[in-house]
């Protein structure tokens, strides 16, 4: 089913409908609570029927989602919530499957899977929280870990190339890629809205702080002095302008972006990038995820969004077709299909 | 001519066609099994083939086989072949250790050359200084008579030189007395949409069975005796293809619809291509990226209202593991299929062994039961897949169903079931808005929770790995709470001891020797004790299928016993878990770990060593 076929819930629900009556026990000060809090507001609005929400998570401080959640919900071992989803969500296509995971969950230990739903574009959304360290286990460096950074396990400073979740995402064929931050949960609830509405798999990386391992990972984009020049919300067919003045843009120059201001050398609003989600070519997509601070401000909002069937579909197709046409309609016929004879 | 040839009447021969892995050995296997099953015999069938798709040409290594056994009674694929067809001297080599003294060799006399020779490992031309003279040798020039007579149809050379095989088989047809109509009607099915290639092929068999018919080196053939089976509609089916369509039908009879999560690897892969051909009965196959996705999809899809199966072997039940304990620990029904093959590591891809026994029992982290089978012939593999489902979605836990790769790629005659006519399965689940519902409330007598799966109304819960509260299914790391959880889980599975078929002996009920075995080997194991029986030896025998747990009858038949010996394809591991279980006996074991099946003669030395 597609999000316009998906069966809607006949009472209005509210935020409280999915609130759940364990005691959250993330630390205080976690990112997770204020994603929490976007999500329990966005799933009113996604308008589903209450029981067909179900939220689906591996290990580490944000796949402890489901438990927090009033829905189906399964807290899965490392690495494997999205091949569970998958199968939740291939096997029952009426339900809307959440998965709550994270930078060592999706990227370390269930890498694989991670390209893979992603490259099969499975009817699911990702929540991908990434505080860049392993949180659970107390401090050691994630896939996501910028390199060099002192960690528990990386006394001397790591000696690993980072992912960029957006570029690994677009690298298996994504098609759909948004990131959040977690401190804003209303902007965090409107992508998320967008994410449900998109059929395939939906990524959104949501940079999350870890208040007690890895506080200020994202210092230089949440600073108060530095945000504005730091942050660029993408809307679909608008200039990409950010800036504390709105007056920094994006412009393609020489293969590449490159940060401008407007009013210099020459440069007009007229000549800032349009963002659009809907391109089919990743290029522009590509450069845009790959932006970080300093130089370049930290893309947020949808990235990516295009069109494309999704495995369930083509799925779902084949089993009409296959029962349109095949001889075989039961298990009876098929036990006396073939070479068989009487004795 | 035949009329002036001796006509033997037997009640059972093997026949095995080894040649090169491109040569159409198999083709000419299942030509001829099927063309036996039809005309009233009853037949079993192994196919042996090397790991590598196509081996250097002309090798040891590169030689394919496949073995048919038809008569009477063929629970087991014969210890030695009566008949050898090798269509070189490397498929020659390999397989003349087991042929019978005596036994007829047909090979061609066109694939002796020097070069053929030095690569099959031969100093000398065996059909040339005497080494075969305790056998019946006929050596014709197959493929240039095969050749010949495919060309004269206009068909091309190299098409024309493949089809030396239906030559050969032309002449066994001749040598076992049978008519050439029922391979034609075969082989016109199988051509059906080259009806050309068709036409040529049967001129060669045709070709063949003249030839033999006319040659004087033949003189006799053989008449294999036919069997009564009970009445009924029958098929010939592999190991493999039965438990795909034993899971199939456990979908259908439960409404359980089929979700199969699964990773290629030799001898399973069968399964999993069997079952994608099965759209139309609603079955969802999904081929995942490795061993984990496989049983981690199909755990999300028992979580979502399925019967779901993922289908491996050893190496990848290793990788499974974890998420088996997931399985454990959430409650959710779940099967796996393991195709034994020989361990460890990557091992014996191709051949056989019951060597994850240990692994199925006891491969998991923290106390982890699950409910473990085991299929005894390539026909039982459909009512173990079955039962396996059944047992997995009624008692909301993880069933591990081995098999091998002899059972699993081997096939045999199976009488056609009525899907009605297989047990009811009914599993526990829950009812929409049912207010007294909880995640972890328990059938007090089968301790089984219930079902509740997503999308229905007023049952939305949340289950994981993490130790949970009983009843409530809430986190907690409460000691007491944990001991009561862990014992639940055991106990559930132990109490379905009184819910399975009870142990049976064969033979006398009390005596001087039990003979004890499991899985795959029944046929080669009951046969034997048949002929120890038959030589006046005092011994019974008992077949494992359920495993875990055992039969609540288990230890009174063991106790009726002097002696208990243990046979099994492995170093002991079913003979261990009997003495862990019941230390009070004594275990004696005969073991083998070659990769073969058991032969009936060394299980029959072997019992009679034990008096």
């Amino acid at each position: 089913m597609s999000y316009n076929t998906m069966e809607r819930s006949k009472e209005v629900l509210k935020k409280e409908d999915f609130a759940s009556d364990q005691m959250v026990k993330w630390c205080p000060g976690c990112g997770n609570h204020a994603i929490l809090a976007a999500v329990e507001n966005v799933f009113p609005q996604i308008g589903y029927k209450k029981e067909n929400f179900c939220v689906i998570s591996g290990i580490g401080c944000s796949s402890r989602f489901p438990y927090y959640m009033n829905t189906y919900g399964f807290h899965s071992i490392h690495g494997r919530a999205n091949p569970i989803a998958t199968g939740v969500r291939l096997f029952k296509d009426d339900l809307s499957v959440w998965v709550a995971t994270g930078d060592g969950d999706s990227l370390a230990i269930g890498g694989n899977h991670f390209i893979h739903v992603i490259r099969r574009n499975i009817d699911i959304n990702i929540m991908l929280f990434n505080n860049k360290i392993y949180g659970l286990t107390k401090g050691q460096y994630s896939p996501t870990t910028p390199m060099g950074q002192v960690t528990k396990s990386s006394p001397q400073g790591t000696i690993e190339h980072p992912f960029t979740v957006g570029e690994l995402v677009l690298g298996a064929q994504g098609t759909f890629f948004a990131r959040v931050l977690d401190m804003n949960p209303q902007f965090t609830a409107q992508v998320m809205l967008e994410a449900a509405k998109h059929d395939g798999t939906s990524v959104v990386e949501m940079l999350q702080n870890c208040v007690i391992f890895n506080d200020g990972a994202h210092k230089l984009i949440t600073d108060k002095e530095t945000r504005d020049d730091m942050q660029l919300y993408l809307k679909q067919g608008e200039p990409m302008i950010f800036g504390k003045n709105k007056d920094k843009g994006l412009i393609l120059t020489d293969g590449g972006l490159k940060v401008v201001t407007i009013g210099e050398d020459g440069i007009t609003k007229e000549d800032i990038l349009v963002h659009d989600m809907y391109a089919r070519n990743r290029g522009l997509h590509l450069m845009l995820a790959k932006m970080k601070p300093p130089h370049f401000p930290i893309a947020l909002g949808v990235i990516r969004s295009v069109e494309s069937e999704t495995y369930d579909q083509l799925l779902d197709k084949q089993i009409q077709e296959a029962k349109a046409t095949s001889k075989i309609q039961c298990v009876d016929d098929l036990l006396n299909s073939g070479d068989t004879w009487e004795i | 001519m035949a009329s002036t040839r001796q006509i033997q009447n037997r009640d059972n021969v093997v026949i095995k066609f080894v040649g090169d892995s491109g040569d159409g050995m198999q083709l000419s296997g299942t030509l001829f099994s099927d063309t036996a099953a039809l005309a009233g015999n009853d037949i079993a069938t192994f196919p042996d083939y090397p790991a590598e798709i196509r081996a250097p040409h002309n090798t040891v290594a590169g030689v394919s086989g496949y073995q048919v056994h038809i008569g009477v009674e063929t629970r087991i694929i014969g210890d030695q072949c009566d008949v050898l067809v090798a269509m070189n001297p490397a498929s020659l080599k390999a397989n003349l250790k087991w042929v019978k003294m005596g036994g007829t060799i047909l090979t061609d006399v066109d694939a002796y050359d020097e070069k053929a020779l030095e690569k099959a490992g031969y100093t000398s031309n065996p059909l040339e200084d005497g080494s075969l003279s305790s056998y019946n040798v006929i050596s014709p020039h197959i493929t240039t008579m095969a050749r010949e007579t495919a060309m004269s149809l206009k068909m091309d050379m190299k098409s024309a030189t493949r089809t030396k095989n239906m030559f050969c088989l032309g002449m066994i047809y001749y040598i076992f007395d049978f008519q050439l109509d029922t391979p034609f009607k075969l082989l016109d099915k199988r051509f059906a949409k080259k009806l050309d290639v068709a036409a040529v092929n049967k001129e060669v068999m045709k070709a063949g069975y003249i030839f033999a018919e006319n040659l004087e080196l033949i003189d006799s053939v053989y008449h294999v005796n036919t069997v009564e089976l009970p009445k009924g509609r029958y098929r010939n089916i592999t190991g493999n293809i039965a438990t795909a369509w034993g899971l199939l039908a456990a979908a259908e009879r439960s409404g359980h619809k089929l979700f199969l999560g699964s990773y290629p690897i030799t001898p399973a892969t069968d399964i999993l291509i069997e079952l994608a051909k099965h759209k139309s009965l609603d079955a969802k196959v999904f081929q995942a990226e490795d061993e984990i996705a496989g049983i981690c999809s199909a755990i999300g899809a028992s979580f979502a209202g399925a019967l779901a199966c993922t289908s491996t072997s050893g190496p990848g039940l290793s990788l499974k593991t974890e998420a088996l304990g997931l399985a454990v620990m959430t409650e959710l029904p779940l099967v796996v299929i393991d195709v034994q093959r020989g361990g460890p590591s990557t091992g014996l891809p191709t051949k056989s062994e019951q060597s994850d026994l240990n692994m199925a029992l006891f491969g998991r982290n923290g106390e982890a039961p699950c409910i473990v089978i085991a299929a005894s012939s390539p026909s039982d593999c459909f009512y173990q897949a079955y039962n396996a489902a059944k047992l997995a979605m009624e008692n909301m836990t993880p069933c591990i169903l081995l098999t091998d790769g002899y059972i699993g790629q081997g096939s045999e005659l199976f009488r056609i079931p009525k899907v009605a006519d297989l047990p009811a399965i009914n599993p526990p689940v829950a009812k929409p808005n049912d207010p007294d519902y909880k995640p972890y409330r328990r059938d007090l007598e089968t301790l089984v929770r219930q079902w509740a799966i997503p999308g229905t109304e007023g049952l939305r819960h949340r289950i994981g790995g993490l130790e949970k509260t009983d009843i409530f299914g809430e986190v907690s790391t409460d000691p007491i709470n944990h001991a009561k959880m862990v014992q639940y889980r055991t106990e559930k599975v132990q109490r379905l001891a009184n819910r399975i078929p009870k142990q049976e002996v064969y033979g006398d009920q009390e005596g001087d020797l039990l003979v004890v075995s499991w899985g795959g080997t029944k046929g080669q194991v009951s046969t034997a004790v048949k002929e120890a029986r038959a030589q006046g030896i005092n011994v019974s025998h008992t077949h494992f299928t359920n495993i875990m747990p055992l039969p609540a009858n288990t230890q009174d038949i063991l106790k009726k016993f002097k002696n208990i010996l243990v046979c099994e394809l492995n170093s002991g591991q079913f003979a261990n878990y009997l003495r862990m279980t019941y230390p009070e006996f004594k275990y004696e074991k005969y073991n083998k770990i070659q990769g073969l099946p058991f032969t009936v003669s060394e299980l029959v030395e072997a019992i009679k060593n034990q008096k």
